[in-house]
């Protein structure tokens, strides 16, 4: 314990990852030779553009007038009242144009694939949020777009699906595996060791090989950076604490990462327990999991004594993944974040809860982190801040919902 | 002397080129793969890449994918793989054995538990499809000290001075990947790999083999002109596929190709 209390306060967190991705013992570069230098020039480029005005110009430009951003941050006031507790304010990413979080990120990398002069991007999705995101900022930009998604899912999310076909993307379903964004994942790694010439894998999370976690956390912090603004603005100080959902983790990382060293914010990242960690049906790799490699990084994983992956379960698609980006995993090894579990009817009781209490329809993802958000807000004081991420808008999952309940729509 | 050096020794003084089949242990069961390493041997294979099983190949099309999922069905793992070696060692000693796989079944196992039941099997080689040399530094220096060669792979997108960095880190050979794409793409150009393959000499001594691509005895045959070793995997696995529920039968047929390569590549 004194070692990890120790170790918290003496790290110097801009300093992760390192020049090769690592975070502590998590993260790197675990892919085939072919993808080696590809990598190479990404990580030259992006840390070029990083640092390039023009680039972050116009990265700032369509923040504001395409994506909406700053996304407001929301005082919840009637949930906080009845839940007795600390105040709680939503992080609004459900309101950012193709509700939810996943475009701050796509448009990041299109813009980077554009001055690339790549003419063909890719992408992996679960819910498809992050495929219609990819989707979107490709019409915007005029490159083709090929989506993989586990067949699996392209059944669950069939609205998404639909939404990506208008948005002239090809959605190519993937039904290797488990047939769901692991399985998509790899597909699209294959496409991309395949078509490396010309095509630039805009990958969705906070995962896979180096410069990747790095470069998607960087494109999400936007939220975190708006929230410490706002906070301080709105409240005169910094929230007590941040929650958050946690699939890989990038709505999560986005939120936090800003915060990192102000040690008095705790950290909550929420994974999806599904039927309940005890049934083995869930996707809680840092609550449950171990370390070992998976799509290019070290990190915390659903894995048998074998090594080989094991099939995930939770009612949000979006969390049904058996890995979590490798900040996340340094994160839980430092003791920085904690990170806790809410089953699939607990997210459901939430889901409910914020569409009645304060009449905003939340994604099952984001449910997952208000679900926690009613654990600890009753433990803390009245004049105590919470600051929930609502990554996403609940529309998509209207039919998982309305089946759960019987309801045919 | 390692049995890997021993072989591509004794073929260089016979004029004759390597012929590396792999296939998916335990596909389609697990009672399959020792007595398939012994007919692949009878056709004429001189190394075996015996493949580890994993339930994510992300550098494998969908022959190898297959292939996996068939094994995985009988949760063939990797301590099991490793019994199958020590089984095929018991009637061939000579014939080196490269197993081939993605990193995590060996990082869960341990690197250092790996290596000692994986050398003492009679294990020769290892290639770990996702652990490129930057990430390969703690394992490596374990492989050595069982004496069981770290095999690298090179791609048409290694530049020089990765060529060279990788070259200095390996051992036993170096495999050349063909093709930007998955095993079991397409064609692969033969004059661009031996531009390619001319470009790596400059940096080693040591053999090289090529993979990817290579379906039948005239693709064998052309690569191993420029080639040390001529690597065939998925149009073999295909071949076990074709005949999954005859297993005897899918021997054959590999013995088969792999006898009409032998062939075409010595003749």
């Amino acid at each position: 314990m004194t070692a990890t209390a120790e170790k918290k306060t003496a790290l110097d967190w801009s300093a992760y990852p390192d020049a090769h991705g690592h975070f502590g013992p998590y993260g790197g570069q675990f892919v085939s030779e072919t993808l080696m230098e590809p990598l190479e020039e990404l990580r030259e480029a992006y840390d070029r553009y990083v640092k390039d005005p023009e680039f972050l110009a116009e990265l700032d430009a369509d923040l504001a007038d395409y994506v909406g951003r700053p996304s407001p941050l929301y005082h919840a006031e009637r949930m906080s009242q009845e839940l007795g507790g600390a105040q709680i304010y939503l992080k609004r990413e459900d309101l950012n144009h193709t509700g939810a979080h996943k475009v701050n990120n796509t448009i990041g990398q299109a813009l980077l694939a554009k001055r690339m002069g790549k003419t063909r991007i890719i992408a992996e999705t679960g819910a498809g949020q992050h495929g219609v995101a990819s989707a979107t900022v490709a019409a915007r930009l005029g490159l083709e777009c090929v989506v993989y998604m586990g067949a699996e899912d392209i059944q669950r999310q069939a609205p998404n699906v639909y939404r990506m076909r208008l948005l002239g993307a090809t959605v190519v379903p993937v039904t290797s595996g488990s047939r769901t964004l692991k399985d998509a994942l790899n597909e699209a790694m294959r496409d991309w060791v395949t078509n490396v010439d010309n095509t630039f894998y805009i990958i969705g999370t906070v995962a896979g090989p180096h410069p990747y976690p790095a470069m998607v956390r960087d494109f999400q912090s936007v939220i975190g950076r708006e929230a410490r603004e706002q906070c301080l603005k709105r409240t005169g100080r910094l929230p007590d604490a941040l929650v958050a959902c946690v699939g890989g983790g990038s709505n999560a990382i986005g939120l936090f990462h800003p915060f990192l060293s102000d040690e008095g914010v705790a950290l909550y990242g929420v994974e999806a327990a599904g039927d309940g960690i005890e049934t083995g049906r869930h996707s809680a790799p840092l609550c449950a999991g171990k370390p070992g490699v998976l799509h290019g990084n070290r990190t915390y994983l659903m894995e048998d004594a074998d090594g080989q992956i094991i099939e995930t379960h939770s009612i949000s698609a979006g969390l049904d993944y058996p890995g979590v980006g490798p900040e996340h995993a340094w994160l839980k090894d430092t003791g920085r974040a904690c990170y806790v579990s809410v089953t699939d009817d607990e997210a459901m009781a939430a889901f409910h809860h914020l569409t009645r209490t304060e009449g905003i329809i939340p994604a099952l993802e984001s449910s997952h982190a208000i679900a926690h958000v009613m654990k600890l807000a009753p433990t803390l004081d009245k004049d105590k801040i919470i600051i929930a991420n609502l990554s996403g808008r609940g529309d998509k999952d209207i039919n998982t919902v309305a089946r759960l309940e019987g309801i045919e729509l | 002397m390692s049995r890997i050096a021993r072989r591509f020794e004794a073929l260089r003084a016979a004029g004759r080129k390597a012929l590396i089949p792999y296939v998916t242990a335990g596909d389609p069961n697990p009672d399959n793969t020792v007595p398939l390493m012994h007919a692949m041997v009878s056709a004429g294979a001189d190394i075996i890449e015996l493949g580890v099983p994993f339930s994510d190949p992300m550098a494998d099309g969908p022959v190898i994918q297959q292939a996996c999922e068939r094994a995985l069905r009988h949760h063939v793992s990797l301590r099991q793989v490793i019994g199958m070696v020590k089984t095929f060692r018991e009637k061939d000693a000579e014939t080196p054995v490269v197993l081939m796989g993605y990193l995590n079944p060996v990082e869960i196992m341990g690197y250092e538990a790996f290596a000692d039941a994986a050398a003492s099997a009679g294990v020769d080689g290892l290639l770990t499809v996702d652990l490129p040399p930057e990430e390969s530094h703690d394992l490596v220096q374990v492989l050595r000290a069982h004496d069981i060669d770290p095999i690298f792979l090179l791609a048409p997108t290694s530049h020089e001075a990765r060529i060279k960095r990788i070259c200095d880190a390996a051992s036993g050979f170096v495999y050349y990947v063909s093709l930007k794409g998955v095993t079991g793409a397409a064609t692969l150009d033969v004059d661009a790999v031996a531009e390619k393959l001319a470009a790596i000499r400059a940096h080693t001594d040591l053999p090289l083999g090529v993979g990817f691509g290579i379906r039948d005895a005239d693709s064998a045959a052309r690569v191993s002109r420029v080639a040390d070793a001529v690597v065939v995997g998925s149009a073999l696995v295909n071949r076990i596929a074709e005949h999954e529920h005859d297993p005897e039968a899918g021997r054959r047929a590999v013995s088969e190709l792999l006898a009409e390569m032998r062939k075409a590549m010595d003749g």
